[in-house]
């Protein structure tokens, strides 16, 4: 614990929620320790100042408050919460306020122990850093002054994101091996005033970090491998999207399959309120697995944070913040970075708990009226950024949402919707007829360009809704009332939906698809929708299209650099065409 | 050192409030009226002022009841010789035997360091087919029975503690009915279960309090065996009643509603109960089995719509059976391939049959002609009904998996089934 010269009392306590009575003055979101003394040691239990009243500060704690009193001192530290940025964060498993989980478990066992927190990195482990700037070079916030080998990235050590202007560098070391809390640098800034620099750095986790030269538009596709976002509701490097779902839908399946298969450098997963059961999954299958970009464990380009339903509530709010300041922090050395955060809603609930202490008046199902700016706030923290350095970084951002009830006109899902570039909705009809991925093709939609022809796209969207509407419309009416016009555009959607849109998560090829493969096999798809065919009644066509299906699914099955795979496309081409009219 | 205080200056249904100095926040205090007393807790803490929820409820409490503050939070006795024993929410003796007041810990404990959980591998059997075969039960799984009021839930609670391979069951009470008390206790007697099992009853006619109180004794406990390498089963009757008492609470401290009445904490509230299921790499193991009551049959409701994204999946019982649509088993792929190898093989297939089986029954309800496999299906269904879904149906799991072959061979011909030639040719009866 901090020492601190800025003792306050406490006044009240309700659940997390602390009211403290101060002398000297306080500043809003810093940190607050609250003593208690447990088992005959002293902690500190770690909270956030989020309200002040006259004399009094309202403090959420971060842990449990059983056992606190009135009159209980409070140690104000005067700084905001902070996480640490530096070398070795890659592989960790940290709690919501960066505490490395398996330091506590190697000191506490199998509980979490309030008031233990542990610095988030190594501070024996020597690190070799190489210099890449010139004692007299003029440099900004963020820009580099060396690096050091991390996993398979350089991990640059820059100038603090907080100095402001320019500066010069007066000192550099030489190469070597350092510890983070070594200084290897020295800068002076515009007012003559010298900054140490080590290989770590503080910032402040609700503050965006912006020592970039400028936010680009996101343009460049990130390709999942899965078809039915790449192709048909794509999400951009740098952009933003959700994933609205009932429970059992399937939400957390797809960012595990996202964080697998993801073109991107570092992956960032926050699990954020949800079932430990899932996130321990993560943790002992991710060293096993191997990325496929690099040939190393998927591990080594992941970073977990871990705040589940039961751990406390105060810092699953913090929790989504920590990850996207870690985001931020390997976007500003030229990376391309993805934030899952699983689940928001369990974090607008977290704001929800706390509004709800602190008495505010509440807007719809008693969410705080700020939820909307919340969310946007953080959502806005995406992007792709051309860096000081020339280098462009990016930090993409998927939310799950978890509606209550799987109604999507509640006020968390409708507060993304408005900030998001890309709409997943997972739905829970497709879900139930285990249609996967069971993201809805019809009411999901996507800001951003694709792997394929947005025009191919276009068509293929709108086959895919008259077809559905000829399958209700056949419910009602049975087959018998149907064109056989109308049947065939259903067969199509059905063909498309079943060989295209969903995909075996379990086959190793079929659950991976790269950009290429989407192209072509996409083009494949449309030339068949786009086919005139001779059958003469439905049994014969549904005949037709069941083999189709069935084949094109084994089709999906081949690698593209098997001789068999152009054989099959042939085939499969030659087969459609000796069944339709010439165009 | 005790702490003695007098003068109650509130009181609101079961929540009192008190004016004292140097207590804890989630502190015990005795309140002690001329006519009866009873255990509180603090729940919220005020300048000087203290908030009390009394377990035995505001009634009959006196504004110049004794309050003794005891210095400790809720606290319960573990020891082996709490099996076979029948306690009330309180975790005060509700059978004749002695009071047990030593040898205690603390309820609601912190949370287990997700870092030291492991995977879990071992399948809990129950001699349910509807269960062991379509929807494996997982130890340390957590999974609730979804069910609108009427269905025997607490008839299948009882068969699967009766039946289930554990060591220890745990089972909590909460608003349960006196009959359906006994109920429980009769039968785990009858079957030889009660020496290993310990029961924490709260029944309708207590007050509301002790209901919060119930679930969190019980998973202390259960957790406790679980540490000292035992294999626990914690059963949790009804979860909707316990959620209901926390919104009286919250009402009565005029916390602002967020659905229906119920506090903005609910999910988290539900998440801290139900995340105490866990398998203890080193250790031994609890699995959480509760009774999700749906009002209405709604199961958007509050109460089950928040319990489904905290669980592993859930059983839904109608009409006296369990749904094979809609139930689920989110752990069962982490068991079921180390079974028997026809196990998964089976599942699909017979779901997918009855699925089909379900549309012709449909087609027939609606006077449309049946053809000869539509036929089939439905004594297909027929047979699914009364052989494997029925809930006396009782047999382990091979036994089970034999006698879906049985109920396919009896229905179908073999080619008929979609299933792979090789099995077909092992496990298709003569």
């Amino acid at each position: 614990m901090q020492h601190s010269d800025n003792i306050g009392r406490i006044m009240g306590v309700g659940g997390n929620l602390v009211t403290v009575e101060f002398d000297l003055p306080v500043v809003q979101n810093e940190v607050a320790y609250v003593r208690l003394e447990e088992q005959g040691r002293h902690v500190g239990l770690k909270a956030e100042v989020i309200r002040v009243r006259g004399r009094y500060a309202d403090v959420q704690v971060f842990e449990p408050t059983h056992g606190l009193c009135v009159g209980d001192k409070v140690a104000f530290t005067g700084e905001l919460l902070s996480v640490e940025l530096g070398p070795g964060l890659l592989g960790q498993v940290f709690d919501g306020l960066q505490n490395p989980l398996d330091a506590i478990a190697a000191e506490h066992g199998f509980f979490l122990a309030r008031g233990s927190y542990y610095r988030p990195l190594d501070a024996q482990r020597r690190w070799d850093f190489t210099p890449c700037a010139r004692p007299g070079e003029r440099l900004r916030a963020g820009m580099p002054v060396g690096h050091v080998p991390e996993a398979i990235f350089r991990h640059a050590i820059m100038v603090p994101y907080g100095l402001k202007g320019w500066c010069t560098l007066v000192s550099l070391v030489e190469e070597g091996a350092y510890t983070i809390d070594e200084v290897v640098a020295v800068v002076l800034d515009e007012d003559r005033r010298e900054h140490e620099i080590r290989l770590t750095q503080h910032w402040p986790v609700k503050i965006p970090i912006t020592a970039y030269a400028e936010r680009l538009r996101p343009t460049q596709p990130m390709t999942t491998k899965i078809r039915i976002i790449d192709t048909y509701n794509p999400v951009a490097l740098g952009g933003v999207y959700c994933i609205p779902g009932p429970f059992g839908a399937g939400k957390t399946v797809l960012q595990q399959i996202t964080s697998r298969h993801a073109d991107v450098d570092v992956v960032v997963v926050a699990a954020c309120g949800e079932r430990a059961g899932e996130v321990v999954e993560t943790i002992r299958t991710f060293p096993e697995l191997e990325d496929p970009r690099t040939g190393r464990s998927l591990m080594e380009r992941t970073i977990i944070i871990c705040n589940t339903s039961s751990m406390p509530v105060a810092s699953r709010e913090a929790s989504v913040y920590t990850a996207v300041t870690l985001a931020e922090h390997y976007r500003q050395m030229g990376l391309k970075v993805l934030l899952l955060a699983d689940s928001t809603s369990r974090w607008a609930q977290a704001l929800r708990e706390m509004s709800g202490r602190l008495e505010e008046i509440p807007g719809e199902e008693a969410f705080p009226a700020y939820l909307e700016s919340v969310v946007a706030a953080f959502y806005e923290r995406g992007g792709v950024m051309r860096l000081h350095t020339g280098e462009t970084g990016s930090v993409t951002i998927g939310g799950t949402v978890s509606p209550a009830g799987g109604n999507f006109e509640e006020p968390v899902t409708q507060a993304t919707l408005k900030v998001v570039g890309a709409f997943l909705g997972l739905s829970r009809a497709r879900s139930d007829a285990r249609r996967y991925p069971a993201i809805d093709p019809l009411d999901s939609w996507s800001h951003y360009d694709g792997v394929v022809d947005p025009a191919q796209v276009a068509e293929a969207r709108r086959l895919l809704a008259q077809g559905f509407e000829v399958k209700q419309m056949m419910q009602v009416v049975g087959d018998e009332g149907t064109s056989l016009e109308d049947y065939f555009l259903y067969l199509k959607a059905e063909f498309l939906d079943a060989v295209y849109l969903q995909q075996d998560a379990f086959d190793p090829v079929d659950g991976a698809t790269d950009a290429d493969r989407q192209r072509r096999v996409f083009g494949l798809v449309s030339e068949i929708l786009a086919m005139d065919f001779t059958m003469q009644d439905k049994d014969a066509a549904k005949r037709f299209f069941l083999a189709l299906t069935q084949t094109f699914l084994d089709f999906n099955r081949i690698p593209m650099d098997d001789e068999k795979f152009e054989d099959m496309e042939r085939s499969i081409r030659t087969r459609c065409k000796e069944a339709a009219r010439d165009a | 050192m005790h702490r003695i205080f007098h003068r109650i200056e509130q009181i609101a249904g079961n929540v009192i409030m008190v004016q004292a100095d140097d207590v804890a926040y989630g502190e015990l205090a005795e309140v002690s009226s001329p006519k009866n007393s009873s255990l509180a807790q603090v729940i919220r803490l005020e300048r000087g002022r203290v908030y009390l929820q009394v377990f035995g409820g505001g009634r009959g409490v006196a504004t110049n009841a004794k309050i003794r503050f005891l210095g400790h939070g809720v606290r319960m006795h573990f020891s082996d010789s709490l099996l076979g024993r029948i306690f009330t929410g309180g975790g005060l003796p509700r059978d004749k035997g002695p009071a047990l007041t030593d040898a205690l810990i603390e309820v609601a404990g912190p949370p287990v360091n997700p870092v030291k959980r492991v995977v879990p591998t071992r399948m809990v059997r129950t001699g349910i087919p509807m269960i062991d075969v379509f929807n494996t039960l997982v130890e340390s799984q957590k999974l609730p029975i979804f069910s609108s009021a009427g269905e025997p839930y607490n008839l299948l609670l009882a068969r699967i503690a009766m039946q289930a391979e554990v060591d220890v069951i745990v089972l909590a009470g909460m608003g349960l009915k006196h009959d359906d008390y006994l109920f429980f206790r009769d039968m785990l007697e009858e079957h030889g279960a009660l020496s290993r099992a310990v029961l924490f009853i709260h029944t309708a006619a207590d007050p509301t309090v002790e209901c919060l109180l119930a679930p969190d004794i019980a998973l202390a406990v259960a957790e406790a065996f679980a540490l000292k390498g035992r294999r626990v089963l914690c059963l949790l009757t009804d979860m909707t009643n316990f959620c209901d008492a926390l919104k009286e609470i919250a009402n009565t401290m005029e916390q602002i509603p967020s659905t229906r009445g119920y506090p903005g904490d609910l999910y988290s509230q539900l998440a801290s109960r139900y995340e105490k299921a866990v398998d203890f790499h080193g250790a031994g193991s609890l699995t959480v089995l509760t009774v999700t009551t749906m009002p209405g049959d709604d199961v958007t409701h509050p109460v089950p719509d928040n319990t489904g994204y905290i669980t592993e999946g859930q059983f839904y019982l109608k009409g006296g059976r369990i749904e094979p649509f809609g139930s689920l088993s989110r752990l069962k792929q982490l068991v079921n391939d180390k079974t028997r190898k026809d196990h998964r093989t089976v599942m699909n297939v017979m779901i997918q049959l009855y699925a089909e089986a379900r549309e012709a029954k449909e087609k027939q309800a609606m006077g449309f002609r049946m053809n000869a496999w539509d036929r089939k299906l439905l004594t297909y269904a027929r047979l699914f009904e009364t052989e494997m879904m029925d809930l006396s149906v009782n047999l382990p799991l091979e036994d089970a998996l034999d006698r879906g072959w049985s109920i396919l061979a009896r229905s179908f011909d073999r080619q008929e089934t979609a299933i792979p030639s090789a099995l077909i040719e092992e496990f298709w009866p003569a």
